[in-house]
């Protein structure tokens, strides 16, 4: 067991390594730091003198040394483009995304567990039949299209549509933005107003939806697995109740699985909020990375590079540990991630 | 003479086998499969014939007029019968700018496909048939690699081309930097299938035999290894062909694909999308309906040949 957790550890740590290489790597060799921090005027003495100031005449290996150990407390340099600590841009930003992801995340288990579970028992029924070939557009459909279309539906449309028809089926939703967000200390929280609440919506639905039709196959086809065992026939020859049986004894042997693939669909959550929130305009870190990318402000593209590798290094070593403590006959070389899309 | 009759001969004997096989005959069994084939077959030719299928070429300064701009569809009021689809806010025909944009992400699709699948079964072969320490680092790599998701690698790597490359140059080598971000996201499961076929064959008494007669290893791989492994590399590719004209699209709409200039589908859906709250709605929709319909059609079809190539599987 520690072997096993200190092999896996060591493996983490040279993962952020390499992540903090690549970093670090766009730092030194795209464009030239000290002409992004000084205007035209500067003399070349004074640039030479700032550069030996600031170390960035030292060898390599001494640079990435320092520029791990500021990573690690958390200082991840200035932007370039808002003349402010990458820092303060990221905490500024995170709970805006942390907030979308987790309600998503929500949104995604507790509807695509049911829709598995009754297209699981009720396999030759017809809304089985609907939710699958539903969950099959699902996956077809491009997160940023499923997007565009509840906006033309909810926020373009649903006027005109209540008008044609006399009554109102469709609600009016906000499109764009966290609506208004109440200041907890440095956490900003859209869940306390109701224009924050209602903004929630279709970007949650939005970045549910993939993630949901995924968990609904996963848990149909554990549970149609689990439903074919002995000990399931066994709990019928008993007398038990169908409730029983099925929530009882089959939904409960399907949920290891279920609970492994949500944790490791966590970071893909995150990953993939970065597409919705560039459709809703939703000021988190994802829009932050896009506009660094467009203006190459390469200190916000290191740290949420540097953030990204270690959120996933983190999830992945939790669940490899979990699968470990819950089920000893998998091997850890087994755990293998959902890289989906 | 007599050779090409042998030659014509062979390919009639193989073309009656896949007729009589079981491909075949489960694909003449299935509508949907056929409504799949044949809506992806269309894609392909008026991609690959853009110039001639296309009612126009909105790429030609000297066809599109701004006094033709925001038309909507025919069958809408002030709809005009030279833009069945309606125009975009330069005047161009939405039909025509989705069959030249279709052009680009099925170019793209194909080439990152193509590219991962050969770094895919180079490193699979390699992996699979040496095995030992040279075995280990790709796994692990590819192990790494699998635990992010492939968009925000392909993400990554057309962002650090972007911040890399002046962008003169980047305005050049677009296609290149996408078929690379795609295609290096996509490698792993290639190299995953043909490592675990490789490592079964390698063992096989006909590969022995091959390296008993000093065949050089590369040979056995390309010759011998590789003629095997490919039924379910296929498979793979067909699906993944969907999912990187998918990445191609997203990256596009995130706005760090394929530049302005060329649009692909996911560029139009991008451009169209800034003018949903003004009513045009036809700008955005239709390439948007056209990319899901291209890749459902995709979808469906691996999907179908996974379960006809391999009937062990459901």
């Amino acid at each position: 067991m520690i072997a096993f957790v200190v092999r896996r550890l060591l493996q983490s740590i040279l993962v952020m390594l390499a992540v903090g290489f690549i970093a670090f790597s766009l730092f030194t060799y795209v464009g030239d730091p000290i002409n992004n921090m000084v205007g035209q005027d500067t003399t070349l003495e004074q640039r030479q003198e700032l550069r030996e100031r600031l170390g960035l005449d030292d060898p390599f290996v001494i640079q990435y040394g320092r520029f791990l150990i500021k990573a690690v407390q958390g200082d991840f340099g200035i932007s370039y483009r808002h003349r402010r600590p990458v820092s303060d841009l990221i905490a500024e930003r995170i709970p805006a995304t942390l907030e979308l992801s987790f309600v998503a995340a929500l949104l995604a288990l507790f509807i695509g567990v049911p829709m598995g579970v009754y297209t699981g028992l009720h396999r030759r029924g017809f809304l089985s039949q609907v939710f699958l070939t539903v969950s099959l557009v699902g996956i077809s459909l491009p997160t940023f299209l499923i997007g565009i279309l509840l906006i033309l539906i909810f926020g373009v449309m649903s006027q005109d549509i209540n008008l044609a028809l006399g009554f109102s089926l469709l609600p009016q939703l906000p499109t764009f933005g966290r609506g208004e967000t109440v200041q907890l200390g440095w956490w900003s929280t859209g869940f306390l107003t109701e224009s924050g609440l209602l903004a929630l919506i279709l970007p949650s639905i939005t970045l549910a939806l993939f993630q949901m039709t995924l968990i609904m196959r996963l848990v149909r086809s554990e549970m149609l697995e689990v439903l074919r065992t002995d000990y399931i026939k066994f709990a019928r020859a008993r007398g038990l109740t169908n409730r029983a049986v099925n929530f009882g004894h089959a939904l409960k042997n399907t949920l290891v699985p279920v609970i492994t693939i949500t944790g490791l669909q966590l970071g893909s959550i995150i990953a993939f909020a970065l597409i919705t929130e560039q459709v809703f305009q939703w000021p988190g870190m994802g829009l932050l990375f896009i506009q660094a990318i467009n203006e190459v402000d390469i200190p916000v593209m290191a740290s949420y590079l540097m953030m990204i590798g270690f959120f996933f290094v983190v999830i992945n070593l939790i669940v490899d540990l979990l699968y470990y403590v819950v089920d000893p006959r998998l091997r850890a070389d087994k755990a293998v991630a959902g890289g989906h899309q | 003479m007599a050779v090409e009759a042998g030659a014509a001969a062979r390919l009639a004997d193989a073309l009656r086998r896949f007729f009589d096989g079981d491909i075949w005959y489960s694909f003449t069994r299935s509508p949907v499969i056929i409504v799949s084939a044949v809506i992806t077959a269309l894609f392909v030719v008026s991609a690959v014939f853009a110039p001639l299928v296309a009612p126009h070429n909105p790429f030609d300064l000297a066809s599109i007029d701004l006094l033709d701009s925001f038309i909507p569809p025919v069958w809408l009021a002030d709809g005009d019968p030279r833009f069945l689809l309606g125009t975009d806010d330069q005047g161009r025909g939405i039909l025509s700018t989705i069959i030249y944009g279709a052009r680009i992400s099925l170019g793209v699709g194909f080439a990152s496909v193509l590219f991962a699948m050969v770094l895919g079964i180079a490193l699979g072969l390699i992996s699979g048939y040496f095995g030992g320490t040279v075995d280990a680092v790709i796994m692990r790599i590819a192990d790494v690699q699998l635990t992010f998701p492939a968009i925000l690698i392909a993400l990554l790597i057309d962002g650090l081309a972007r911040a890399v490359l002046p962008r003169d140059f980047h305005g050049e080598v677009w296609f290149y930097v996408l078929v690379l971000a795609i295609g290096l996201s996509f490698w792993v499961q290639y190299a995953r299938t043909v490592r675990g076929s490789a490592m079964v064959e390698r063992n096989k008494e006909y590969v022995q035999a091959a390296r008993v007669i000093g065949i050089p290893p590369v040979l056995i791989m390309l010759r011998h290894v590789l003629p095997n492994v490919m039924g379910p590399v296929l498979v793979i590719a067909t699906i993944n062909l969907a999912i990187a004209v998918i990445t191609e699209a997203t990256l596009s709409f995130l706005g760090v694909g394929v530049p302005l200039t060329s649009p692909s589908l996911g560029t139009l859906i991008r451009v169209g999308n800034d003018f949903l709250f003004s009513g045009e709605w036809w700008i955005t929709i239709f390439p948007g309906a056209a990319l899901a319909i291209l890749v459902l059609a995709v979808n469906l079809l691996g999907d179908w040949l996974r379960d006809a190539l391999n009937p062990k599987l459901r």
